[in-house]
């Protein structure tokens, strides 16, 4: 469990010895696991054993590179160095050659990558989806509506707070588009630009009393201590949809190509899909994302 | 190194174009930072004289705890004034949180133990009967206080000057208590942060030559103010 | 000597505690109006702490200081401090210049600057320091600093001025021209002072009378001529050596030799002093030679004096001689001549002394 606000423990359901459980639990399940793998059937020795990995802070704040890395390390013998960061510096990490693999959610963004040529074999791996929340009093009263772009309308015209990421994240740019669908560019004493993290975004958002668009597996690992509550969901536009592309090695003849690829090709083999689909319902009740290998955008309802 | 250079071109480029948001954020980040450092003289160095000239019992103690203070990281100092300013914290209903006023609160709590450290540190290089001498000139506790302050005052003025240095360049704190709002709470180091996670380079590199240029330019007068008074005492 | 003048500062019954160990306690000590008190001691006698003590820097266990006959812990103590000004034995000179340092003590009692200047100019002139004014203190000598740090403090015309060995740390001639100019000066301004030193001559040579502390004890006090010449007990005699000490002037001085007159005997030294000088006459006990007539080989044994042997004390194997010649003179002579002597209490002796045994100290 990765959570930086951790040390308020405003939460009354569940007591703070549940949480160390919990942790234990997974500490020994993620070691066990490793472990047996090793003894079994040592790891090849690859001649780059390192691998560069440029994510997205929700895939690491969720915890779900956490649970599935070292499977992969176990299997491969590659060692994943993580650097999960804004969308925006994630592509910008491919575009100079300082990553290997990419696992990011800004489709029209890793589009144009791909385009330019910097980043190849681009692979839908898994969804989750967004969710506008905001404080259980509902000042703009959008609670329950299904249409994300009507709800931040009525925000915008109720002047009530609304928190930006304004990092030129994946959710960053979501929010834009939005704006950009509704003609509109939001400014004023209402739209507060935090320039911060997802989980640092939402605390801001709670203790301003606003709303903000989140993806919903930062949203459940702080729903505990943070006041505010889902708004709005189910829209198709607020899919959350995360490729896995390859560092194009003609580009960058540096990179780490053999590694990338067998990384890509371990996200979507069967029993890591699997387990992508499992992640998150023992804390949480349901799965934080889910996985969509083999399908294609088109199939999850988006043009 | 292209980088670099295009990172350089682009901060004489903000600069010289008078960029709105660019002199907002210079401003801010100022503004905390020279109230914070300017409270923070006013706490550490009436409270570094006293622990200077008093002998008690447990001084060691305290001074290796002022020590410890001193690098205390800054990130933990956001992260318990956070704790205490959340809305569900202690102070929460005084709505501080995201503010300036909070950024200065943090920052003071980051600069004191520094000036008081060095405070202590300054005196203490003078004579020991220095004081007596004072007093038995006829100076008044406070006049006494003043003229050992005079007499370390270059050392004095490299406290006020470490303990701004300390707060213009920290981002742990800021960030934390500050939010990093834009218009409201964004000062360089956090907008260097943020320009960096969106991969805008050139901005983070220039936002850097600006700090680094207000460092300077603050440090510069310092020294300044540092070098007359040096001079004026062959003069006078 | 001003013994009628009232006291400025009466000690009672003085108990400090400093450190662990150290004690320093004084019965009754008198600083009269006019006077120069020396106080002198072995290093770690207590002088600095009782310096201290009178500055209301450090706080007694017990007894009582009276300033003007007013308890000093009754009255303001800043109003009280104001009285005294202090020198310390190193010079602590402040980071500014000359005259700055001089008007320190000037300015903290809110002194008008045309007051200050007039003061100062007064001062600088007084201690031949007229051409440092205006250098900064980080550029004198130790001399110089410590006449800069004597005129800061005697700027201020205190009522009583506390001097805490302000030579030690001279080298010798400087020291000696200094010594005189803060004679001369404090007769000039008839100050008040207390003079703490370790060193016989300086006590001497400044104190108008001589206090002796010794193990954290106020031993003795009296004119320096009796002090020197007859301690009260053994202890004080190992620290001071036994001195026949005799106030004289000095009549004629031509190459080297010196006439000084002392209680109307002209007597003969070696050395260089101005005519019209007032000095004291030191002169060992072991350098007088007795004889029981006056018809002294005169080789040069230069200087003669006569007088009645009024006590003999047994030192050993030496006979301490006191004899009555108008003021006592002590003698030192084995046993063996004074059995040739046959000396005895009553008896009437011819002293005799080099004029090269002599050394003069001024007053």
């Amino acid at each position: 469990m990765k959570n930086q606000y951790n040390l308020n423990h405003k939460d009354t359901g569940k007591p703070f010895t549940f949480k160390i459980l919990i942790f234990v639990i997974a500490v020994i399940i993620l070691t066990s696991c490793s472990g047996t793998n090793q003894s079994e059937n040592p790891p090849p020795q690859p001649e780059n054993d390192q691998i560069i990995l440029a994510t997205t802070t929700s895939t690491q704040d969720s915890g779900l590179l956490d649970f599935l890395l070292p499977d992969f390390q176990a299997q491969s013998g590659y060692l994943v160095k993580t650097i999960a960061v804004g969308t925006g510096k994630a592509l910008k990490m491919a575009e100079d050659g300082n990553a290997d693999v990419l696992l990011v959610h800004a489709p029209a963004a890793e589009q144009e990558l791909v385009g330019k040529g910097y980043a190849i074999d681009r692979q839908l791996v898994m969804h989750n989806d967004f969710v506008i929340i905001g404080p259980p009093e509902d000042p703009a009263g959008i609670k329950g509506l299904t249409s994300a772009t009507e709800a931040m309308m009525k925000i915008m015209n109720s002047n009530s707070v609304f928190l930006s990421r304004g990092d030129d994240s994946g959710t960053h740019k979501k929010e834009i588009a939005f704006w950009n669908d509704l003609g509109e560019v939001p400014g004023g004493d209402w739209y507060l630009e935090s320039g911060q993290g997802m989980g640092a975004t939402l605390r801001i958002a709670s203790e301003k009393g606003g709303y903000t668009l989140t993806d919903r597996a930062t949203f459940l690992a702080n729903q505990d201590i943070v006041d505010s509550k889902v708004m709005v969901e189910g829209d198709s536009r607020l899919l959350n949809i995360y490729h896995v592309m390859v560092v194009n090695p003609e580009k960058w003849p540096q990179v780490n190509y053999p590694g990338a690829q067998d990384f890509a090709a371990f996200l979507l083999a069967a029993d890591t899909q699997a387990k992508i689909g499992s992640f998150g319902i023992d804390r949480f009740g349901q799965p934080l994302f889910t996985p969509d290998g083999g399908k294609t955008e088109q199939d999850l309802g988006i043009k | 190194m292209e980088l670099l250079w295009d990172g350089i071109k682009e901060a004489f480029f903000l600069i010289v174009s008078g960029d709105q948001e660019i002199w907002a954020i210079t401003w801010l980040t100022l503004k905390v930072s020279g109230v914070a450092t300017a409270i923070s003289l006013l706490i550490g160095l009436p409270l570094g004289t006293w622990l200077a000239l008093r002998d008690f019992t447990g001084r060691g103690c305290l001074f290796s705890f002022i020590n410890t203070g001193m690098a205390f990281p800054p990130v933990v100092v956001g992260l318990w004034v956070s704790i205490f300013l959340w809305r569900n914290g202690p102070f929460g209903d005084l709505g501080l949180i995201y503010t300036p006023t909070a950024m200065v609160i943090a920052q003071i709590i980051i600069a004191t133990p520094i000036v008081i450290g060095l405070t202590i540190a300054a005196l203490q290089q003078l004579n020991p009967y220095l004081r007596i001498q004072l007093l038995g000139l006829g100076a008044s506790r406070l006049q006494a206080t003043f003229a050992l302050w005079r007499e370390s005052r270059l050392l004095l003025l490299a406290a006020l000057m470490a303990g701004f240095g300390s707060i213009i360049s920290e981002v742990g704190a800021s960030m934390m208590v500050g939010g990093n709002i834009k218009d409201q709470t964004r000062v360089l180091t956090t907008a260097i942060v943020l320009e960096t996670s969106r991969g805008r380079f050139t901005v983070a590199i220039a936002l850097g030559f600006i700090l680094l240029l207000l460092a300077y330019l603050v440090n510069f007068g310092l020294t300044v103010v540092q070098q007359r008074t040096t001079r004026s005492k062959d003069i006078q | 000597m001003n013994s009628n003048n009232r006291p400025i500062l009466t000690i009672e019954d003085l108990h400090v505690a400093r450190g662990q160990d150290f004690h320093l306690s004084i019965d009754q000590l008198d600083v009269v109006d006019g006077e120069v008190l020396a106080i002198i001691g072995p290093n770690g006698a207590g002088k600095s702490t009782l310096l201290l003590t009178i500055t209301r820097l450090l706080n007694p266990l017990s007894g009582t200081i009276r300033y003007k006959s007013q308890d000093i812990t009754q009255i303001d103590e800043l109003a009280y401090r104001r009285n005294l000004a202090l020198v310390l034995q190193e010079p602590l000179l402040f980071d500014t210049t000359v005259y700055h340092n001089i008007a320190t003590g000037l300015r903290f009692r809110g002194l008008s600057r045309a007051e200050q200047e007039k003061r100062i100019e007064l001062w600088l002139s007084r201690l031949n320091i007229n051409h440092l004014k205006t250098r900064p203190a980080t550029q004198l000598s130790g001399g110089q600093a410590q006449r800069v740090s004597l005129a800061r403090a005697m700027v201020l015309e205190p009522a009583l001025l506390l001097l805490d060995e302000p030579f030690r740390a001279l080298d010798s001639p400087t020291r000696t021209a200094l010594i005189d100019d803060l004679r001369r000066l404090l007769s000039k301004t008839k100050t008040t002072a207390i003079f703490v030193t370790h060193n016989q001559d300086q006590a001497l040579s400044i104190g108008s009378r001589v206090a002796v502390i010794l193990d954290g004890k106020l031993q003795q006090v009296g004119l320096p001529q009796s002090v020197f010449s007859a301690p009260l007990d053994s202890k004080i005699a190992d620290f001071l050596g036994v001195e026949n000490i005799l106030p004289g002037v000095v009549r004629t001085s031509e190459t080297g030799k010196i006439m000084v007159e002392v209680n109307g005997n002209q007597l003969e030294a070696v050395g260089d002093a101005d005519p019209g000088r007032d000095v004291y006459f030191c002169l060992r006990p072991e350098d007088i030679t007795i004889w029981k007539t006056p018809d002294i080989p005169m080789s040069s044994a230069r200087n003669q004096l006569h007088g009645i042997v009024s006590t003999i004390t047994n030192q050993g194997h030496l006979l301490q001689i006191r004899i009555d010649c108008g003021f006592p003179l002590i003698v030192l002579i084995t046993r063996a001549s004074a059995d040739d002597l046959e000396i005895k209490i009553g008896m009437q002796v011819f002293a005799a002394f080099k004029a090269s045994a002599v050394h003069l100290i001024p007053r």
